[in-house]
């Protein structure tokens, strides 16, 4: 009798051996780490084993616009206090990367997830999950990607009633209107700094009414809700009221927001906030992101940031003027096609540091800076912004697919 | 008013300013002062109601269901369509130029009256969206050089006897009818399915407006060459896909 002991059936292990034998030839292949083709191949063989793999575990999904990479990281390292983890730490956070992902971690208690936005309903219902971290919502790749009010609604729809604790964002309406369809849900006054996507209710389409941090309606009475944990300043504020020093090597306020929201999560599955945020100290870079490289003999910092929130809570960590600041913007397919968004984004707030404008979409970004009355140069190679940075070291923005050419550029 | 000052009015940021649309504001407020011109801004949200004596309104693009309530209130407080009334000058995108027609189809299916400020009536098509770089000829009656812009939408816009086409594309989708038009004007009100926004890729219909708002028939040039250098740019990607 292997029912009770071994839930795989040997279909589940066939397509598990498969997979790995597919992403074993992708890697020798030289096409990356193969954990898609992997995952590919084995749900084909087996379109159940997304679930089957998640039975064994206690399932941590976590999703946002921006943020969802490293704090599945963050909570990742959290959770290893309380036992091994299975974790798709590289963001394939589609259902093939993420089957592949639990499939290479048959040992372990956790499985800490990330889930792409418009795959979280489907995937909270195949995984079954005991946790659901929502960080925020925002636009996003607007030539493909779904209305951001229509995401927070599937949300909404598909958390409804579910069995897991929803950790979710309190200072982010759509966010608590995707979440509060859930029987559970812990509150997290994590903040948000863009705000420009609630101003109108998810709920009845009034206008948002924000005075300071609170929001809430003025037609229909929906508001914040009173949040049990909150980011405040350097510390995380637990339910007891007792205040957690926050001590990472990640830069910046959103980061911050990611450590107090894991720290929830973890107090959920018994890892005390103390534990879980010395433990994310551990976290440096994640997939190259705020890693600080040597190129021709100056230091780097590399910083992605894909849309206008993100941007604006990169502009927040970086150093002040006269900081050198790289821009790189492209407009291929995973950045999505249309530039607009560059006009979202204020650039006023780089006033005073030596601006170099680079990537397929630097021209637009000049005419952007243009209009916001800053000086620039248009650069055609990171070498070329390199060399002409005055002293210091350079912080690089980019966004996704330029992101992956300066790392492949400067040999991060 | 007096002589040089400008009133700038930016319609409903809070619904229609899903792509971008701040941007057109933010060209005509600069080529303005670069002509030492006074601008004031106003950025009108949908609980306040429409000023009437802006010179010149912008209205931009947005998702289904904000348009949707962009139009109820737009009926509701009045003040664009008197403003029109009184001669100030509209530019429109997208949901914004649907919006200012007879009628379009809203997020729940249903034909959704406008501001009948210009003769248009606008339909879902039943095709893919159009998604991509544009290029188009204006009216030469504007005396624009060659449109540049994207597009993303599904609206298809029919033009009656008063609307005139603001272009003719020669890639793209524009209205979406098949007859080649891009974009309505009448007179001062103006609308396009045009994002990139529009004006950071076509700064001279900033101009435009700028002179029709003045009433002149020219202004000091401005530095425009990285509008030019984009402009160059996006025309040969317009005509040379990848």
């Amino acid at each position: 009798m292997s029912g009770n002991t071994d839930p795989l059936t040997p279909r589940a292990k066939l397509a598990v051996t498969a997979g790995k034998a597919a992403a074993a030839v992708s890697r020798a292949a030289g096409r990356g780490s193969g954990s898609v083709i992997g995952g590919k191949v084995a749900l084909r063989l087996d379109p159940d084993l997304l679930g089957r793999l998640a039975q064994h575990l206690d399932v941590i999904l976590v999703s946002a616009t921006n943020g969802k990479t490293t704090t599945t990281r963050l909570i990742a390292e959290a959770l290893r206090a309380a036992g091994p983890v299975v974790s798709n730490a590289l963001g394939a956070n589609m259902p093939a990367g993420i089957t592949s992902a639990l499939a290479g971690g048959s040992d372990a208690k956790y499985g800490v997830i990330e889930v792409d936005e418009k795959y979280l309903a489907g995937v909270a219902r195949d995984t079954t999950p005991k946790a659901i971290a929502l960080l925020n919502l925002s636009r996003d790749q607007l030539d493909r990607a779904a209305e951001t009010r229509m995401l927070a609604e599937k949300w909404r729809e598909g958390l409804a009633g579910t069995k897991a604790v929803v950790i979710a964002n309190a200072d982010d309406p759509l966010i608590v209107w995707a979440a509060s369809s859930s029987p559970n849900v812990v509150w997290v006054a994590a903040g948000q700094e863009w705000k420009d996507d609630a101003w109108s209710c998810p709920a009845c389409g009034g206008v948002m009414q924000r005075p300071g941090d609170d929001w809430y309606c003025g037609e229909c009475g929906f508001r914040r809700p009173p949040p049990s944990w909150a980011l405040h300043g350097d510390h995380v504020l637990d339910p007891h009221g007792s205040a957690w020093p926050i001590h990472l090597q990640l830069p910046g306020r959103a980061n911050k927001a990611n450590a107090a929201t894991s720290a929830a999560v973890a107090a959920t599955f018994g890892v005390p906030p103390q534990v879980a945020l010395e433990r994310m100290y551990q976290v440096q870079a994640v997939a190259g992101r705020y890693d600080v490289v040597s190129f021709l003999g100056r230091d780097l910092r590399l910083l992605l940031a894909k849309n206008p929130a993100g941007w604006l809570e990169t502009f927040s960590l970086i150093d002040p003027p006269p900081t050198p600041v790289i821009l790189a913007v492209n407009a291929r397919g995973a950045d999505g096609t249309d530039t607009s968004w560059l006009w979202d984004v204020d650039y006023t707030r780089l006033r005073g540091h030596p601006i170099f404008v680079l990537g397929d979409r630097k021209l637009d970004l000049a005419v952007r800076l243009e209009v916001a009355g800053l000086d620039f140069r248009v650069c055609e190679t990171p070498d070329e912004a390199v060399q002409m940075a005055p002293p210091g070291r350079i912080e690089a923005i980019a966004n996704y697919t330029s992101f992956q050419d300066l790392r492949r550029r400067v040999g991060n | 008013m007096s002589d040089n000052s400008l009133r700038l009015v930016w319609i409903y940021p809070d619904l229609l300013s899903t792509y971008g649309d701040q941007g057109n504001a933010l060209v005509v407020e600069r080529r303005a002062h670069q002509r030492r011109l006074n601008v004031t801004r106003v950025d009108v949200r949908s609980d306040q109601p429409v000023p009437t004596s802006g010179d010149i309104y912008l209205i931009g693009g947005g998702e289904d269901r904000p348009q949707r309530l962009a139009a109820e209130r737009l009926r509701r407080d009045g003040g664009l369509s008197r403003a029109v009334s009184n001669g100030a000058i509209v530019f429109s995108v997208c949901a914004g130029y649907q919006i200012l027609g007879h009628e379009f189809v809203n997020d729940l299916g249903e034909r959704e009256a406008g501001l009948g400020l210009l003769d248009v009536v606008s339909t879902r098509g039943e095709g893919e969206r159009c998604v991509g770089d544009v290029l188009a000829d204006i009216d030469p009656q504007l005396n624009l050089p060659q449109l540049t812009g994207f597009e993303n939408h599904q609206g298809i816009t029919h033009l009656g006897p008063t609307a005139r086409p603001f272009a003719r594309v020669r890639l793209g989708g524009g209205n979406g009818t098949g007859d080649g038009t891009e974009g309505a004007y009448n007179g001062t009100v103006f609308g396009t399915y045009m994002h990139g926004p529009v004006m950071a890729r076509n700064p001279q219909i900033a101009d435009l407006l700028l002179k029709l708002a003045l009433d002149v028939n020219a202004l000091p040039p401005t530095d425009d060459r990285w509008y030019e250098a984009l402009r160059a740019e996006r025309v040969a990607a317009a005509t040379q896909p990848a």
